[in-house]
């Protein structure tokens, strides 16, 4: 019987190195292929360390490489700015992740410490867009922004989510109900508005939670792929991900530059990667912790 | 305090200001202040969300190209979508990769929650599984296209090992979907395992014991407890997941683009085409519409058939 179990949890130890394996293994052949010469690649299709190891895929991609160079080594020759594509990003990124944190706390105050009449029912239609499909939004979304000739601006990429998004007031609400009443009358009794409440003791008090969302805010801002495409096509406010599939339809057939793809989906996913080693815990921890998102 | 205060707490702020009489203000209570506290978030809300949801609705009874001023044609799209094959085709393929994405991805992830539960808490473990889902879905998708390339991908190579000659992934139409359906599994198992591990954490000990104490194997303890015990988080993560799973459109749109002959071409990248390369808005709105009812009717049918919210601890 012992013995019985002892075998049980070596196999399952396995599964799980397996499992991680099965995780890490295409980071791991994004980096090696990354630096990789492109011309070389075909031939060594089952060496595990990189292929005549290079820098040339990341000089091609980053606009550092000229187009003889770039050629002699398997790209396309087509200029590409990874530089600016990444610039692209985080602009967007962060304006969007501090503008809708911002705004959405303010909101998220008002529906969990304030009285007014008409609130729950006001916090319920909020939650109730949770409900709809994205694409049925953004296709009048494009129409708007269209027609406010905001096409291929930072401002029609952010704009939409730059207020509010349900999940985000939603989260905040929950972690802002939990505070102490007490401490807000006693601020209250000192004579403190209630601007001075939120900046001073409601904001302070739910750094964590803040933070947490925040973080998530920013990676989901930055994965996004269908809103920028849609309404920021042009090269000055192109982002990372439509810049991905903007490199990768320029690819040839038959020879595409895997290593200069590589490069790019590297210099893409990157970022996200530091700043999860950075808040890995706890990235982790809100995860089932805040429910679902 | 005793039980005699029944005002709100918030009137003592009210000494600030005077003009207001005293009675009224107390039935409005913050509402001054509330205004503009949600005021921002308000405008985005109507600006973005209730008014778009309201023109969609109305755009999907017109005839609409951008170029001109929608025009209202009553049904027609929904008639002209009876008869669309591309249309059923779209909802067909989508079902498909909903039903191997989300079959595959809930096995999976109960097991790995399982393996995580009763070998390791290690925090390292969890980030590691985790990392996938944290990366867009647009690296994601390229990075499986170079390792599934049909030529020179490091996944033939390992296929080859075990003597099965190279696959076409993406170029075969029969393997299309499933190819896109296991690289979102490959990117959210981890994440949906998470969701289920917390939802074991929350069985109290004392089952389990009793169980033990009961000569239960662990396979038995498995199906007779675990689960049924794990069904209310597991109707909210089936829920989510396939709501999200509905909505597959980036892997698509960077690999296969809908090929090959309509293979993957999900109902997303259809309306999508028809929206935005043929600029038929009216009918890309339907049928975003016909999403929508989709979407609610498949929600609100597991939530009743699963009895999500009755826990059977209770």
């Amino acid at each position: 019987m012992r013995r019985d179990v002892s075998v049980g949890r070596t196999v399952a130890w396995i599964l799980l190195f397996v499992l991680l394996i099965v995780t890490l293994f295409p980071f791991y052949w994004m980096l090696r292929t990354a630096f990789s010469d492109n011309t070389q690649l075909p031939g060594h299709p089952d060496s595990l360390l990189p292929v005549e190891s290079t820098l040339g895929a990341f000089k091609r991609v980053l606009g550092l490489a000229s187009i003889e160079e770039a050629q002699a080594q398997g790209g396309s020759g087509a200029a590409v700015n990874f530089w600016l594509y990444l610039r692209n990003s985080l602009v967007v990124a962060t304006i969007t992740t501090v503008c809708q944190v911002f705004f959405s706390a303010m909101a998220a105050y008002a529906f969990a410490r304030l009285r007014w009449p008409g609130r729950d029912k006001v916090f319920a239609l909020f939650l109730a867009a949770l409900m709809v499909p994205p694409i049925f939004t953004t296709l009048p979304n494009f129409v708007l922004i269209k027609n406010l000739g905001l096409l291929n601006s930072f401002a029609g990429i952010i704009l939409p989510g730059a207020f509010m998004t349900p999940f985000a007031i939603f989260f905040l609400r929950q972690f802002f109900l939990s505070i102490n009443r007490e401490l807000e009358e006693a601020a209250m009794i000192d004579g403190a508005g209630h601007r001075r409440i939120f900046f001073g003791l409601i904001i302070p008090m739910s750094a964590a939670p803040i933070a947490t969302l925040a973080i998530l805010t920013y990676i989901n801002s930055w994965n996004d792929y269908f809103w920028p495409l849609l309404v920021g096509q042009q090269e000055n406010v192109r982002v990372l991900t439509v810049a991905l599939g903007v490199f990768r339809s320029q690819t040839p057939q038959g020879g595409p530059d895997w290593a200069g793809l590589m490069a790019a989906t590297l210099i893409a996913a990157l970022p996200m990667i530091i700043l999860f080693l950075a808040f890995a815990k706890r990235i982790t921890n809100s995860i089932g912790f805040s429910g679902i998102k | 305090m005793t039980a005699t205060t029944n005002a709100p707490p918030a009137r003592k702020r009210s000494h600030g200001d005077s003009t207001a009489p005293p009675g009224k203000r107390r039935n409005l209570g913050d509402l001054k202040v509330a205004m503009i506290f949600i005021a921002p978030a308000t405008l985005g809300f109507v600006v973005f969300y209730i008014w778009p949801t309201l023109r969609g609705a109305y755009l999907s009874f017109t005839e609409y190209s951008l170029l001109s001023a929608p025009k209202f044609n009553g049904l027609a799209n929904y008639e002209r979508m009876v008869q669309d094959s591309f249309f059923w085709n779209a909802l067909g393929v989508t079902v498909e990769y909903v039903v191997i994405n989300i079959g595959v991805q809930t096995v999976l992830a109960v097991g790995i929650a399982m393996l995580m539960y009763r070998l390791t808490k290690s925090i390292t473990v969890r980030a590691i599984i985790l990392a996938p889902y944290l990366v867009a879905n647009v690296v994601v998708a390229l990075v499986w296209y170079w390792m599934l390339d049909v030529q020179v991908g490091v996944v033939q190579t390992f296929l080859g090992w075990v003597g099965i000659d190279p696959v076409a992934f993406f170029g075969d139409s029969h393997w299309a979907i499933p190819t896109v359906a296991g690289i979102n599994v490959w990117r959210h198992m981890g994440y949906t395992a998470l969701l289920v591990f917390a939802g074991l954490q929350t069985i109290p000990k004392y089952v389990y014991e009793a169980a033990e104490v009961d000569g239960s194997t662990e396979w038995k303890t498995f199906w007779r407890i675990t689960l049924p015990l794990l069904r209310p988080v597991l109707v909210m993560v089936l829920v989510v997941t396939m709501i999200g799973s509905f909505q597959i459109f980036d892997t698509v749109a960077v690999t296969t683009q809908g090929g090959p002959i309509n293979a993957t071409r999900v109902i997303y990248y259809y309306i999508y085409e028809r929206a935005f390369t043929r600029f038929d808005f009216g009918y890309a709105s339907a049928m975003a519409l016909v999403l929508f009812a989709i979407l609610a009717v498949v929600s609100l049918l597991q939530l009743r058939l699963l009895r999500a919210k009755e826990s059977d601890l209770a």
